[in-house]
C-alpha cells in the first residue's frame, strides 16, 4: 500500500522541529553552563552569594575555570524565592479560580456565560509586563499603605509575617501578581471540567433532598479533584518560569533570604533578566555561565512539573 | 406523606421549614455569595488593570507617539515597528511550520510518534520564556555571531509559538469528523489530496485563530527580546544581523524606572498599546470561534 509516502516524511520532518528544538535547548544550554558548573559545584544550589568578583584584578584559576579573583555563585536565595513565590501565588488563586469556576460553570445563565468568562479569561491575554507594569505602580503602594499593615496587625504574632514590612516591594506582593496571572488559566481548565460533569450526577444529588450548593461542593466538585490538582500543578509551572512581572515587583534581593513573607526576593527567571547587564561586563565570560546554568535548571524544574501536571491532566480524561 | 423519620438516630435529610433545613440553605446561600465574589475579583481585576493603562497611557497619546523615536523621548516609532516586525517575523516562520506539524498531529494520531511529539509541544509551551530567551542568545547572539539582532528575537519567538500554532491547529483538524475522511480516502484520494482539499479547507477560521492567539502571546513577550533582540532607540535599518532593535514591552519595562516624566509617560502609552492590542486580537479571535479549543 503506497499512498503519497513522501508526504508522510515531509510532514514528519516538519513536525520534528518540535523535539529538536527541545533537545537544543537542553544542549546549549549545557554546553554554554558547562564552565560554569565545574566552577561552582553542587555549592551553588545552596549558597546564597552572588559575587562576580573583582573585575579590576587578574584572572585567577579556580577548579580549571579562570574567573575574577573573588568570584563566588550560589542561588540557594534564587530556589526559595522562586518556589514560595510560586506556591504562595498557587494557594491564593487556587480556592479564589476553583469558586470562580464553579460560579461560572453553575450558576451564571447561559446566555451571560460567555460574556462573563469572557472577564476572567481575557486576563490572561494581558501581556506579563503590564501586569508588572499595574503591580508596580497600582498594587505596590496599595499593598504597602492597606494590606501589609492590616495582616502584621491581625497576624503578627506568626513568626513569617511579623514587621518589618519593607516598602511593598517582596515575596506576599509578587505571589498576588503571580495568582492574578494563573488564576484565569486554572479557571477555564476547571469550568470546562465542570461543565462535562453529566448532569444525572447532579440531578441524583437533588433527588436526595440536597441543596445545590451540597451538590456542588460534596460531588461535582470532588468529582473533578484530578483536573483541580492539574490544572494547579500547571499553572504553578506558569508561575515557576514568569519573568517580567516578577521582576518588577519582586524587589530584586541579591544574595539574602527572605526572613519573612513581605521581604524582597527574587527569583530564577528574574534574575537572568536583572543581570543581564552586569554578567556582559565580566571579562571572563563566568557570569554569563552562571546565568546560563540557573536556566538550565529553570528550565529541569519546570520540564518536571509540566510533566507530572500533564501526566494527571492525561489520567483525568479517561 | 411525612418528611419526618420516625426511627431513632436518623437525622431527617429534607425537611422543609426546619430549622436544620433552614442553616442548610443559609450556607448553601452564603456559599453561592462567596463564589460569586471570587468571581468578582478576577473580574474586577481586569476591569482595573483596563482602567489603568487606558487612564494612565490612553491619555498620553498624540501624534508625536507615532512619528518619533524614543531617543527624543517624545514618540514610540522605533518600539512600534520593531515589535511589528519580530511579531511578523515570527509568525513568517512559526506559522507554516506550526500548522503543518498540527497536521502531522491530528492526522497520523494512530503513530506513537504523533503522540509523542504532542506532549513534547506541551513541554515546549511549558518552558519558561526566559530559558527560550537564554537559548537564543547563547544560540544564535553568540555561537553564531548574530548579536543582538532581529533574526535571534524572530526565531527565539517563532520557537516559542510553534507548538501553540501546531496544538491549536492540531485541536482545529481533531474537530474535523472522521467520516469526511474516510469519504475523501474512498473516492480514492492520497494523503495529500485528503489533507489539504477536504480536510483543510474546512478548517481554517480556527488554524487563523490559532496563529491570531500566538500573534499577541509573541506581540507581548518581552523576556526572551531582552536576551535576543536588544534594545535599540532609533528605527530598524534593514539588517537582520548585528543590529539591535527596539520593542513595544521593552519601553514598558525599561523606561518606568528612568527618572523623567517623559520616560513614565512613553512606558505608559507602550502599555496602553500592547494591552489594547493583546486584547482586541483576543476579542477578535474569540467572536471569530464558538467553541473554545486552545490548549495551556
Amino acid at each position: 500500500m503506497k499512498r503519497n509516502t513522501w508526504f508522510r516524511w515531509g510532514v514528519t520532518a516538519c513536525a520534528s522541529i518540535i523535539p529538536l528544538v527541545l533537545l537544543a535547548i537542553v544542549i546549549f544550554l549545557l554546553i554554554d553552563s558547562w564552565p560554569a558548573m565545574r566552577f561552582n559545584g553542587w555549592h551553588f544550589l545552596v549558597s546564597n552569594q552572588w559575587n562576580l568578583g573583582n573585575e579590576y584584578g587578574d584572572l585567577v584559576t579556580v577548579n580549571g575555570q579562570q574567573v575574577p579573583p573573588g568570584a563566588d555563585y550560589g542561588i540557594g536565595f534564587l530556589i526559595v524565592g522562586t518556589l514560595s513565590s510560586a506556591f504562595i501565588a498557587l494557594l491564593l488563586a487556587l480556592p479564589v479560580s476553583v469558586a470562580a469556576s464553579a460560579f461560572l460553570a453553575e450558576m451564571v445563565p447561559k446566555r451571560l456565560q460567555n460574556t462573563a468568562s469572557l472577564m476572567v479569561e481575557l486576563l490572561a491575554g494581558v501581556p506579563s509586563v503590564v501586569f508588572g507594569l499595574w503591580g508596580l505602580i497600582v498594587l505596590v503602594p496599595f499593598m504597602n499603605h492597606y494590606i501589609y499593615p492590616g495582616l502584621t496587625h491581625v497576624l503578627g504574632d506568626i513568626p513569617f509575617f511579623q514587621p518589618p514590612t519593607g516598602a511593598g516591594y517582596g515575596l506576599l506582593t509578587s505571589s498576588v501578581v503571580l495568582a492574578v496571572m494563573i488564576a484565569p488559566l486554572i479557571t477555564s481548565t476547571v469550568r470546562g471540567a465542570i461543565e462535562n460533569v453529566p448532569m444525572v450526577q447532579r440531578e441524583a444529588g437533588l433527588a436526595l433532598g440536597a441543596t445545590r450548593f451540597e451538590v456542588l461542593v460534596k460531588t461535582v466538585i470532588p468529582g473533578v479533584r484530578r483536573v483541580i490538582i492539574g490544572a494547579g500543578i500547571l499553572a504553578l509551572g506558569r508561575a515557576l518560569g514568569e519573568t517580567m512581572a516578577v521582576l518588577m515587583v519582586s524587589g530584586n534581593a541579591l544574595g539574602y533570604l527572605p526572613h519573612n513573607i513581605y521581604s524582597p526576593i527574587s527569583t530564577m527567571a528574574s534574575f537572568i533578566v536583572s543581570q543581564l547587564d552586569s554578567a556582559l561586563q565580566d571579562a571572563s565570560g563566568m557570569a554569563e555561565h552562571a546565568l546560563a546554568e540557573i536556566a538550565l535548571i529553570l528550565f529541569a524544574i519546570t520540564l518536571i512539573v509540566n510533566v507530572a501536571a500533564r501526566g494527571l491532566l492525561w489520567l483525568a480524561r479517561d | 406523606m411525612s418528611y419526618v423519620s420516625s426511627e431513632p438516630g436518623i437525622t431527617p435529610v429534607f425537611r422543609p421549614n426546619s430549622a436544620a433545613y433552614r442553616w442548610r440553605l443559609l450556607a448553601s446561600t452564603i456559599g453561592w455569595s462567596l463564589m460569586a465574589l471570587m468571581f468578582g475579583l478576577l473580574a474586577m481585576t481586569l476591569v482595573a488593570i483596563i482602567a489603568f493603562v487606558i487612564i494612565r497611557g490612553g491619555a498620553n497619546i498624540s501624534w508625536a507617539t507615532f512619528t518619533q523615536t524614543t531617543q527624543s523621548y517624545h514618540g514610540l516609532i522605533n518600539a512600534i515597528e520593531g515589535s511589528v516586525l519580530v511579531t511578523f517575523g515570527a509568525l513568517l516562520i512559526a506559522a507554516p511550520v506550526g500548522i503543518v506539524t498540527g497536521i502531522f498531529l491530528s492526522e497520523y494520531q494512530y503513530l506513537k510518534t504523533a503522540r509523542l511529539f504532542s506532549f513534547l509541544c506541551d513541554v515546549l509551551i511549558g518552558v519558561p520564556s526566559i530559558v527560550l530567551g537564554m537559548f537564543g542568545y547563547i544560540a544564535m547572539v553568540n555561537y553564531l555571531g548574530w548579536q543582538f539582532s532581529l533574526l535571534a528575537g524572530c526565531i527565539t519567538l517563532a520557537a516559542m509559538i510553534v507548538p501553540y500554532i501546531a496544538r491549536t491547529s492540531e485541536m482545529a483538524l481533531l474537530q474535523v469528523p472522521g467520516n469526511i475522511r474516510e469519504a475523501a480516502y474512498a473516492l480514492g484520494a492520497g494523503d495529500r489530496t485528503v489533507i489539504f482539499r477536504v480536510v483543510l479547507v474546512s478548517c481554517v477560521p480556527q488554524i487563523l485563530n490559532g496563529v491570531l492567539y500566538a500573534a499577541a502571546i509573541s506581540m507581548g513577550e518581552t523576556a526572551p527580546l531582552i536576551y535576543t533582540a536588544g534594545w535599540s532607540n532609533y528605527s530598524w535599518n534593514g539588517h537582520f544581523f548585528h543590529e539591535p532593535v527596539g520593542y513595544l514591552t521593552y519601553v514598558i519595562w525599561s523606561f518606568i524606572s528612568e527618572p523623567s516624566a517623559a520616560a513614565h509617560q512613553l512606558a505608559y502609552v507602550a502599555a496602553f498599546l500592547t494591552t489594547l492590542i493583546a486584547l482586541l486580537i483576543n476579542l477578535f479571535a474569540r467572536s471569530t470561534l464558538r467553541r473554545k479549543n486552545a490548549p495551556h
